[in-house]
């Protein structure tokens, strides 16, 4: 299959293709990073994960229209308020959906499964009904049109750099909540032992709710994230929800850094054999060897040593 | 195994009355247009049984049921669509004798693994050995390596994502999005009239009784004894001696028999078979049947793929933005408030009022469930 290129051309495919997988690894990371809060240090499985995601996105698209419409000369600068706005808007209806529902649950892990999936189907539905089936796309500010061209050969979209710019910066922050702050620490507490957190004197409760919220609002912000560079419908969350899964689990459940990694080598894999075979046979691909290696690896790529 | 220790006098009363139901009520009551559509909830039903003894008796939860549905269903429609692309209806395409899509997407020659597929034996025994083989390959490499509960879950989610995307990539193979359709003849038989259709409900419910006796014998085995306490304490069970991993394979393989069984009446009764039954979403509302019938009852699992896809079909008719409202709210309730769903309400809430007002206090024999689920 390299035979038809030759060497230079090999090189910017493998380069541009490397970029396409920088962006949907920046895709992925900002998906999996709410994940993995959630699923990770809880161990609850969200499945209504990508339509708190869309939320975030929704949320974009009205305060783009809104901007547009009342302050057109601030219209550049929207977007952070927007994510903003997501990331409260997700993180709070993640707050109630924890207390409604999830924390009733938590000893009956399959059937949280069950649960948010109805959720999901309830929200889904709730979109279609307020904004239509169709699909929506943000105007993006000028700046962020256009591209860079680096080579005579390679040339990269800015809004793809922008994508990855705040996957960096969100990881970074995911990174100093759970590492740094006095949140994160009571996080792995619990994670590790429920009950001497709790005898320590650690809210559980509060904590929980807290995180699963953090986890949603974070998938807010993903989602705002990603109207940069596509469209958002009413069921678009779906698509994504076994890939997100998979590059949490994959990396090994409890491990940022793993899901991060995971992220990178699953992207990359998919997008540079997308060039080679057709695009639905580089996603199966990808999925049986991530799903193979997990058969043989259940643990994921990064296993932290707990005693349970 | 003596006849009363297979079937309590109060389960035979159970399985009497979905007899009646399947076999004279509905029959009875229906057009044959709408007896046609209960012929396709009963195929759901095959795949909810299956699920009753993996998820309610066995703890484990497949999220990819509709995988094995589809390999049981592709392997019927296969048989049905050589049998439908004989040179002299095909003769039109450029090559004649190979079914339609094929000749679409520019093949010429039947592909080699689609040609034992002439022979009905070969179809019929693939439709049980397909599945099977995949449940067994699935849970050989997750159950000794004592992967269960969430992770097997989403491991079948995803086997359900992977066999959908390919099935649609390789359109020339498989028919694509649009499936397997235009079937006719089923060694001649026409399998389009209404008379057919009826016929076939009949096969449905008598297949389906078939797999209910063997899940009832199951789970009435010491194996099914087995299966409720490694759901409940699977490492005492291991202590004791025993490979748990094997009883998991064995009872995996057993519920995607079932379902592959499923989706070849699935095909016959409906005339198609199409990815839209085999992905994440199919495979999941096919756990809500059972869940809705009540996990742990094989005949209420039966029960729920009936109503939940009478409601769908009634619901979605009359308000089609109600409907996935209605189906995520019922995720929700039976999940909250019903775990045990149907069958659970009727043993613990009807069932009792009921011998009350009978008076009848002398029932020796009252098996109740056995217990509610560990998780």
């Amino acid at each position: 299959m390299f035979a038809d290129y030759s060497w230079p051309e090999l090189g910017a495919i493998f380069a541009m293709q490397g970029f396409a997988g920088l962006i949907l690894f920046s895709v992925f990371v900002l998906m999996a990073l709410g994940l993995a809060i959630i699923f990770g240090q809880m161990g609850v499985i969200n499945m209504a994960h990508g339509e708190f995601m869309i939320l975030g996105a929704y949320v974009t698209y009205l305060v783009s229209n809104l901007f547009a419409d009342y302050m057109p000369a601030l219209f550049s600068g929207y977007f952070f308020l927007a994510m903003f706005l997501a990331f409260i808007a997700s993180g709070a209806l993640g707050l109630l959906v924890e207390w409604g529902l999830i924390r009733h649950l938590y000893k009956r892990p399959l059937d949280t499964l069950l649960a948010t999936w109805g959720l999901s189907l309830i929200l889904q539905q709730v979109y279609r009904s307020v904004f239509g089936a169709r699909e929506v796309g943000v105007s993006i500010p000028d700046w962020m049109m256009g591209s860079l061209p680096l080579t005579d050969l390679i040339e990269i979209p800015i809004n793809g750099i922008f994508v990855m710019i705040l996957a960096v910066g969100i990881s970074l922050a995911v990174y100093i909540m759970m590492f740094r702050s006095n949140w994160g620490k009571q996080v792995r507490a619990i994670n590790q032992n429920r009950v001497m957190a709790g005898a320590v004197g650690i809210n559980t409760e509060w904590t929980d709710r807290l995180t699963f919220g953090i986890g949603c609002g974070v998938a807010g912000v993903a989602g705002s994230a990603f109207t940069m560079i596509g469209s958002t419908g009413p069921t678009a969350g779906q698509l994504y929800i076994v890939d997100t899964f998979l590059v949490v689990v994959f990396g090994g459940a409890a491990s940022l850094l793993g899901t991060i990694a995971s992220a990178f080598s699953i992207s990359q894999a998919q997008s540079i054999m997308e060039f080679f075979l057709s695009g639905s046979m580089a996603k199966v691909l990808t999925l049986l060897v991530v799903v193979g290696i997990l058969m043989v690896r259940p643990q994921g790529l990064f296993a932290l040593k707990l005693r349970k | 195994m003596s006849l009363t220790s297979f079937m309590s006098r109060k389960e035979l009363i159970g399985f009497l009355l979905l007899a009646a139901v399947i076999f004279l009520v509905l029959p009875a009551a229906l057009d044959s247009f709408r007896l046609n559509l209960f012929g396709k909830y009963l195929t759901y039903a095959f795949v909810a049984v299956g699920l009753a003894l993996c998820w309610g008796a066995g703890g484990i939860l497949s999220l990819g049921q509709g995988v094995f549905f589809g390999l049981g269903g592709y392997c019927m429609a296969m048989f049905l669509k050589l049998e439908a692309s004989t040179p002299e209806n095909t003769s039109i395409q450029s090559t004649p004798g190979i079914p339609d899509f094929m000749d679409w997407n520019q093949l010429t020659e039947l592909p080699s693994w689609w040609q034992p597929f002439y022979s009905l034996p070969f179809a019929l025994l693939a439709v049980v050995v397909v599945p099977v083989i995949f449940a067994f390959i699935i849970g050989f490499a997750m159950f000794t390596r004592r992967v269960g509960g969430v992770y097997f879950a989403i491991i079948t989610q995803a086997f359900a994502a992977i066999l959908t995307i390919l099935i649609i990539g390789q359109q020339g193979y498989t028919g694509g999005v649009n499936g397997i359709t235009d079937l006719r003849t089923l060694l001649g038989w026409d399998i389009r009239t209404d008379e057919a259709k009826t016929t076939l409900y009949f096969v449905n419910g008598v297949l389906l009784f078939a797999v209910l006796l063997v899940a009832q014998y199951v789970r009435k085995s010491k194996l099914g004894r087995l299966l409720i306490a490694m759901r409940d304490q699977e490492d005492r069970v291991r202590f004791s001696g025993y490979n748990v991993a094997n009883f998991k394979i064995f009872i995996f393989c057993l519920g995607a028999a079932f379902a592959g069984i499923g989706g070849a009446m699935f095909t016959l009764q409906v005339g198609f078979m199409s990815p839209t039954l085999v992905g994440i979403v199919p495979s999941i509302e096919m756990v809500i049947f059972c869940a809705v019938g009540g996990r742990l009852s094989i005949l209420g699992a039966v029960y729920g793929a009936l109503l939940v896809n009478w409601a769908k079909t009634t619901f979605s008719e009359a308000f089609p933005e109600l409907w996935l409202l209605g189906l995520g709210g019922l995720f929700i309730a039976v999940v909250m408030f019903f775990p045990n769903g149907l069958a659970g309400v009727w043993s613990e809430k009807i069932e009792p009022r009921l011998l009350g007002l009978i008076k009848k206090s002398k029932d020796s024999d009252a098996a109740t469930p056995a217990g509610a689920p560990a998780e």
